[in-house]
């Protein structure tokens, strides 16, 4: 056949596939690994893909501009972005320092006046975007903000007013300005779409009468977690008046009348068939605890990080919960409340204990090894964990990860820092090559206590799954962090404070940070120099040093780097400086 | 033991820990409570009452022990005996900063402090020294036992605690808690059943009380009350339905055979004490200090039982006898 009829022929075959077909197909596609795959086949299916896309999801806002992504995707509904870096969350990233969700606002008023979903993880947020993006969006249904800062109570009333869609107002863990609680009684008497409210962290109160009635005329409300300041006096008159809840969180749980109103609450809650998340339960007392128990037999994650409880009643409660799957504690609960854990909780495969008192070192109270390993042995899923501690030894962890192979996100806290095993003095690098060896299924790694370089080759070597990295005050040199970067081939995120690791391990990601997310090093021994090199070799690349008042004018105290397609930065204060 | 950390439930505050020191006992006196006159004493061995002229002098020449020793009082339950506190004060506590076994020190050596460096100065000891509230946020490592800031390398010894880095004065967030996981705990502190806040409101004073042994706490506002024999007739009513030995576990209220006397007989007897947490997380009998100073000082109540309370002090359980 002659080369010139095969290519019609060919031509043809593809085209007799219509684009209206293919895009119909693809609207099912929701994993947007999925969908960037897609995109990569041809032509046509790149522009199947983004006419069909209705949910983008930024990781770095600033990667991308507004204008990119608006050309790409014409039919957004629901937009996802992620702004500062993780360790913005601890303090290490000074204010003002950028994420503003303004200049996204404005283009979705433009580009998708229909825009339904936002949901925003470390952005800065003032109260006028928030007025302005009540006002800009009829559409508008679901709103959450997470660690996010710049806004008050003010911005989150201008939204309740407005939205009349509104379905979902999720405010987690925000650095908000709590000016007051009257922001709740701003939604419209003849308002009952809601069916997510989140206020968990807001510390002023509400008017309870106002959250009665929104909470009765809002049928389908699935998930209700209010502040602590709702009392348990109060609220039994919520449950009764949400019987579809499945997620429930409790205000105080603190029992300040004899027990004539804990027969109320005990009804309330056995009403409560539905609930597979309850959290809360701040002052929780061994008293009001039972009246739990009846809410319990289908919970599958239950987040206790706000209520100090003990062991004894921990695991009185545990007995009345056997289908946990994820459980977030405080250490109060000491080793024998874990214990407990790997006694009732077969099915469990996340667990976080966090610290009560993290800057208290003394080592009489909190968790050790031995209630992990108690875990380990009983909770053969687990998956996820996220361990304060102030002692652990190579042993134990060991152990742990033979009896839980499936881990996929090791997040460990020895919370002194430097700290060798206890019992051995040795540092710990072989607890965490035991990690990297056992758990080939390995996501997210957070290593801490005395580590040397040795540590950092035997993640190279082993972590082959290895996407995020979390480092602290350890390895030696800069070859820990040049094994790393050598090694670890799916590594997306890699933060670093506190190490030994200067412009030799900086420079030798040259070939590997664009195939990254981000790289932060603070206060490490990367200089002004290092910087300018990497980012001199590597134009695609962000490299910004923030500098902090009084260093060393040579010192790069805290760098960023991240892969862009925007540029550089045309918003960075004063104190970041693009290389 | 480890150095408890003082910390500003709401502020960050940044003064640096030698100036807090000294600071301490200047804002008592002069904020007009002079507590420091009525501390109990807690001093070094060989000192008798507290100095009350040179209440100053005396904290800056124990360095922090004094407040150290209170604080290493409440963290171990108030139980240890007066010559105990002593003793795990003197050279340990100043110079470990664990006031404890040396197997401990390890731990020790790694003190943080949200307040970055300060030389050697007051025995090498740098950090707070009181309580052991929440840090909101604000960490740096400091010195350990006067070392002298240098670079920050730490060395990869197996003693990490001889390397400690040098002094940050910034905010350096460690242990990685969230802001507001630190805030909310700062200002609920879990310690066991009670809530050590009392909640001010216009013109009213409510802090919890709770007995030993009885199922739930009460509230009062003592702002209501002018004088302690008030507020103890008050707290006889409300609690007069408990008694541990008359009641069962769950409180069950059994009022036979029991009057406000005899409960009278119980609190100023030997069986119970009436005690309260005062601002620097002290438990402190109640009494002692004139009544103005008391409800701005207590943050709660405790009715515990007298076995316990020996440890306050011996002066304040003489007191106690005295009344009876």
């Amino acid at each position: 056949m002659d080369p010139e009829r095969k290519k019609v022929v060919e031509r043809v075959a593809v085209s007799t596939f219509p684009d209206e077909v293919l895009e119909r197909v693809l609207v099912q596609l929701k994993s947007h690994k999925d969908r960037s795959s897609v995109s990569l086949v041809c032509h046509s299916w790149y522009d199947a893909e983004r006419f069909s896309r209705t949910h983008v999801f930024i990781a770095n806002c600033y990667s991308v501009t507004p204008e990119i992504v608006s050309r790409r995707f014409p039919n957004i509904r629901s937009v996802s972005l992620k702004g500062k870096p993780r360790f913005s969350d601890f303090n290490l990233v000074p204010p003002n320092w950028g994420a503003n969700i303004r200049s996204w606002l404005v283009m979705f008023a433009a580009k998708y006046p229909f825009l339904e979903e936002l949901r925003l993880k470390r952005m800065t947020v003032t109260d006028e975007s928030l007025e302005f993006l009540a006002l800009s969006f009829p559409n508008f249904k679901a709103l959450s903000l997470f660690s996010c800062d710049g806004f008050s109570t003010d911005g989150l009333a201008a939204i309740a007013t407005h939205c009349k869609n509104l379905a979902e107002l999720d405010i987690q863990e925000n650095d908000l300005n709590d000016k007051s609680g009257s922001w709740l009684s701003c939604f419209p008497e003849n308002f009952s779409s809601l069916e997510v409210l989140n206020f968990a962290n807001l510390s002023n109160d509400v008017n309870f009468e106002a959250l009665e009635r929104l909470v009765s005329r809002c049928k389908s409300l699935k998930v209700l977690k209010v502040n602590r300041n709702i009392t348990l006096e109060q609220l039994p008159r919520l449950l009764i008046r949400a019987p579809l809840l499945t997620e429930l969180g409790t205000g105080s749980f603190l029992q300040e009348h004899p027990a004539c109103q804990y027969s109320e609450l005990e009804n309330a809650f056995n009403k409560c068939m539905n609930l597979n998340t309850l959290s809360g339960l701040s002052e929780v007392t061994a008293l009001s605890l039972p009246a739990l128990y009846p809410a319990c037999a289908n919970l599958t994650f239950m987040n206790l990080s706000c209520a100090a409880l003990q062991s004894g009643e921990f695991a009185k409660l545990l007995v009345h919960c056997p289908c946990l799957r994820r459980l977030w504690v405080l250490d109060t609960v000491e080793d024998k409340g874990l214990e407990a854990v790997g006694s009732n909780c077969p099915l469990l495969e996340e667990l976080r204990v966090f610290p009560t008192d993290p800057f208290d070192e003394d080592t009489f109270h909190g968790v050790t090894e031995s209630g992990f390993i108690a875990v380990s042995y009983g909770c053969r899923r687990l998956s996820y964990v996220l361990y304060f501690c102030r002692q652990m030894t190579n042993a134990a962890v060991a152990t742990i990860v033979q009896n839980c192979p499936d881990f996929t996100h090791f997040r460990l806290c020895i919370m002194n820092p430097w700290q060798p095993d206890y019992q051995t003095n040795e540092p710990m690098d072989e607890a965490f090559c035991a990690v990297v060896k056992s758990c080939t299924k390995l996501q997210r790694l957070a290593v801490s206590g005395l580590l040397t370089d040795l540590t950092f080759e035997y993640i190279g070597k082993y972590a082959k799954n290895l996407e995020t990295l979390s480092v602290a005050f350890a390895g030696s040199s800069d070859w820990g962090m040049q094994c790393v970067l050598g090694g670890c081939p799916k590594l997306r995120k890699l933060e670093i404070r506190d190490c030994p690791f200067g412009n030799a391990a900086l420079l030798s990601g040259l070939d590997k940070y664009e195939s990254m997310r981000s790289l932060w090093m603070s206060d490490c021994k990367v200089t002004m120099n290092g910087c300018r090199v990497l980012a001199k070799e590597m134009p695609r690349l962000n490299v910004e040093v923030i500098k902090v008042d009084g260093s060393n004018e040579s010192q790069a105290d805290k760098v960023y780097v991240y892969r862009s397609v925007a540029g550089p930065r045309r918003d960075a204060p004063p104190f970041v400086l693009t290389l | 033991m480890s150095v408890p950390l003082e910390h500003d439930y709401i502020g960050l505050s940044e003064a640096p820990p030698s100036m807090e020191g000294s600071e301490r006992p200047s804002e008592r006196t002069s904020g007009g409570l002079n507590l420091k006159a009525t501390e109990l004493r807690l001093g070094l061995p060989g000192s008798d009452s507290p100095e009350r002229d040179k209440g100053m002098v005396a904290e800056d020449k124990a360095g922090y022990p004094l407040g150290v020793l209170k604080s290493l009082l409440v963290v171990s339950g108030a139980k240890r005996g007066f010559s105990d506190a002593i003793d795990g004060g003197s050279g340990k506590w100043v110079f470990s900063g664990s006031g404890g076994s040396e197997a401990e020190s390890g731990k020790g050596g790694n003190l943080f402090s949200p307040r970055g460096v300060n030389g050697a100065g007051k025995g090498g000891l740098v950090g707070g020294s009181e309580g052991a509230n929440q840090n909101t946020g604000l960490g740096g490592p400091i010195l350990k036992d006067g070392v002298v800031p240098q670079s920050p390398k730490p060395s990869q010894e197996k003693k990490p605690q001889l390397s400690a880095p040098a002094a940050k004065a910034q905010v350096v967030g460690w242990p990685p808690i969230r802001s507001y996981r630190k805030n909310s705990m700062a200002s609920h502190p879990p310690k066991n059943d009670d809530d050590t806040e009392g909640k001010l409101g216009s013109g009213c004073l409510y802090v919890k009380v709770s007995m030993d042994g009885a199922p739930y706490l009460r509230k009062v506002d003592l702002k209501t009350y002018g004088s302690y024999r008030e507020l103890s007739s008050a707290l006889e009513k409300m609690f007069s339905c408990f008694t541990i030995g008359q009641c069962g576990s769950h409180g069950v209220p059994s009022r036979d055979g029991l009057s406000e006397s005899r409960l009278m007989d119980l609190l100023h007897g030997s069986e119970y004490v009436l005690t309260y947490e005062d601002k620097d997380s002290d438990w402190m009998l109640v009494g002692d200090v004139p009544w103005e100073m008391f409800t701005d000082s207590c943050k709660r109540m405790r009715i515990m039982k007298s076995s316990e309370a020996i440890g306050l002090a011996p002066r304040a359980m003489e007191k106690c006898k005295n009344r009876n």
